[in-house]
């Protein structure tokens, strides 16, 4: 028997080298040994561990079918028993995020096994699974593989030998969330002190406690009366008309759109298409009703059922985009939205 | 986009299929969609079908805005 560890690995249908969005749909797969990333990371494992099997699974089937697709993964970790499971990196790719995200919380927390993955600080993945994973903070793109995956390895090395973890800062990954007790040289008045000192002189301190960012915006008070409310739409879709005469990005937007639609009844093929580069595109051209549906909208004005449809519709790109890009966006269609006038919003997402 | 607009005390709705990102990016009133690359559609079904479909999603999306909340809801 090798006296190797073991480690499963998940990639989604890109990293698995089986497609690209056109393959997002596929259902999850079991394959013997290593595909794509698992390749390098087993190079850095320097001989101390072996990837027994790599699960390939598309982005879109896995969110959308996310029972199914923990299923299947949890009984392959059964029947392939490894010591550690490693996930992506999934770099800043929210469908990919998510899906490592979930499978390493389900795996941590139902059978007990270590799980690593690898996500940029912002992927919305991080949230689902760091209390119960360990999260190598990875850049924001594919471009950071070279540095993530010895990262990755060194601590599913650890984890896989039962060698308990160094702080976050060093070996590279995002905060659990949870306090263990250590000793230290000095104790806390003392230390205490001479933080005061160093913060009184201007000098760098850090604290020993950072406070959480919670930043949720109270529920706005709903629509009295729909038949008499101006409703404006609003997408991170991506659909744009023909020809995309603003240049809004297919992937980490840099700005946003607005068009008028006032004389329209919806946003049809071709006048309106999908540009954006994170889902396939072919059902938002067949008809972009799909992703932002004024056809309908502009049925209930006619209905009476609401006041008005908003003269404009915006959008823009959300793959890939940073949180502080879409901060800045919802903060600029907010302010022309409330100085318009318009009395709620219906944002679609992909 | 969805928290920075309705901090202007504009009611928002996100429709998407993701609902755990909706939350994660922390909106209030959540619609939850078809799929991701037709969230407010399905090209499975005929058109008729589809039309209903699509407007039954846009009318929940209409009634969580008319909706009071005073925590993260879900309109299904």
């Amino acid at each position: 028997m090798s006296d190797k560890f073991k480690v499963l690995y998940y990639v989604n249908q890109f990293f698995g080298q089986v497609g690209g969005e056109d393959k997002a749909g596929m259902s999850p797969e079991h394959r013997p040994g290593k595909v794509g990333p698992a390749m390098g990371f087993e190079g850095a494992l320097k001989g101390e561990g072996e990837v027994v099997g790599t699960i390939i699974c598309g982005d879109n089937y896995f969110n959308e079918n996310k029972e199914e697709s923990l299923k299947f993964i949890l009984n392959t970790v059964k029947e392939t028993s490894p010591d550690v499971v490693v996930a992506g990196p999934a770099f800043n790719a929210g469908r990919y995020g998510m899906a490592c995200g979930e499978l390493a919380k389900a795996v941590a927390a139902e059978l007990k096994i270590p799980v690593v993955t690898g996500m940029y600080v912002e992927n919305p993945g991080v949230d689902v699974c760091k209390d119960k994973a360990i999260v190598v903070s990875t850049a924001d793109s594919a471009a950071g593989m070279r540095k993530a995956l010895p990262a990755m390895a060194a601590i599913a090395s650890k984890l896989a030998k039962g060698i308990e973890l160094d702080e976050p800062e060093k070996e590279g990954y995002i905060p659990q969330g949870i306090r263990k007790t250590l000793f230290t040289e000095k104790r806390g008045s003392q230390r205490a002190v001479e933080m005061l000192i160093a913060r009184f002189k201007g000098e760098e301190f850090e604290t020993e406690m950072p406070m959480p960012v919670f930043d949720q915006v109270d529920p706005a008070p709903a629509i009295k009366d729909l038949s008499k409310a101006t409703i404006a739409v609003c997408t991170s879709g991506g659909i744009v008309p023909e020809g995309n005469p603003d240049g809004i990005q297919s992937a980490s937007a840099q700005k946003w759109g607005k068009y008028d639609v006032s004389g329209m009844n919806g946003l049809n093929a071709p006048d309106f298409y999908s540009t954006h580069g994170g889902y396939d595109t072919a059902y938002a051209n067949e008809n972009p009703n799909r992703v932002v549906p004024l056809d309908l909208l502009k049925d209930f004005e006619k209905e009476g059922i609401i006041g008005k449809v908003h003269d404009w519709f915006y959008t823009t790109t959300g793959t890939g985009t940073s949180v502080s890009n879409a901060q800045k966006f919802g903060t600029e269609i907010g302010k022309e939205l409330l100085n318009a006038g318009v009395d709620g919003v219906i944002l679609t997402s992909t | 986009m969805v928290k920075e607009i309705e901090r202007y005390g504009i009611p928002i709705v996100h429709m998407a299929t993701i609902t755990t990102i909706s939350e994660s990016v922390g909106a209030n009133r959540i619609v939850p969609t078809v799929a991701i690359p037709h969230p407010v559609g399905n090209p499975q079904l005929n058109s008729e079908d589809e039309h209903a479909l699509r407007k039954e999603l846009v009318n929940r999306a209409l009634n969580a805005l008319a909706t009071e909340i005073t925590e993260i809801t879900h309109f299904e």
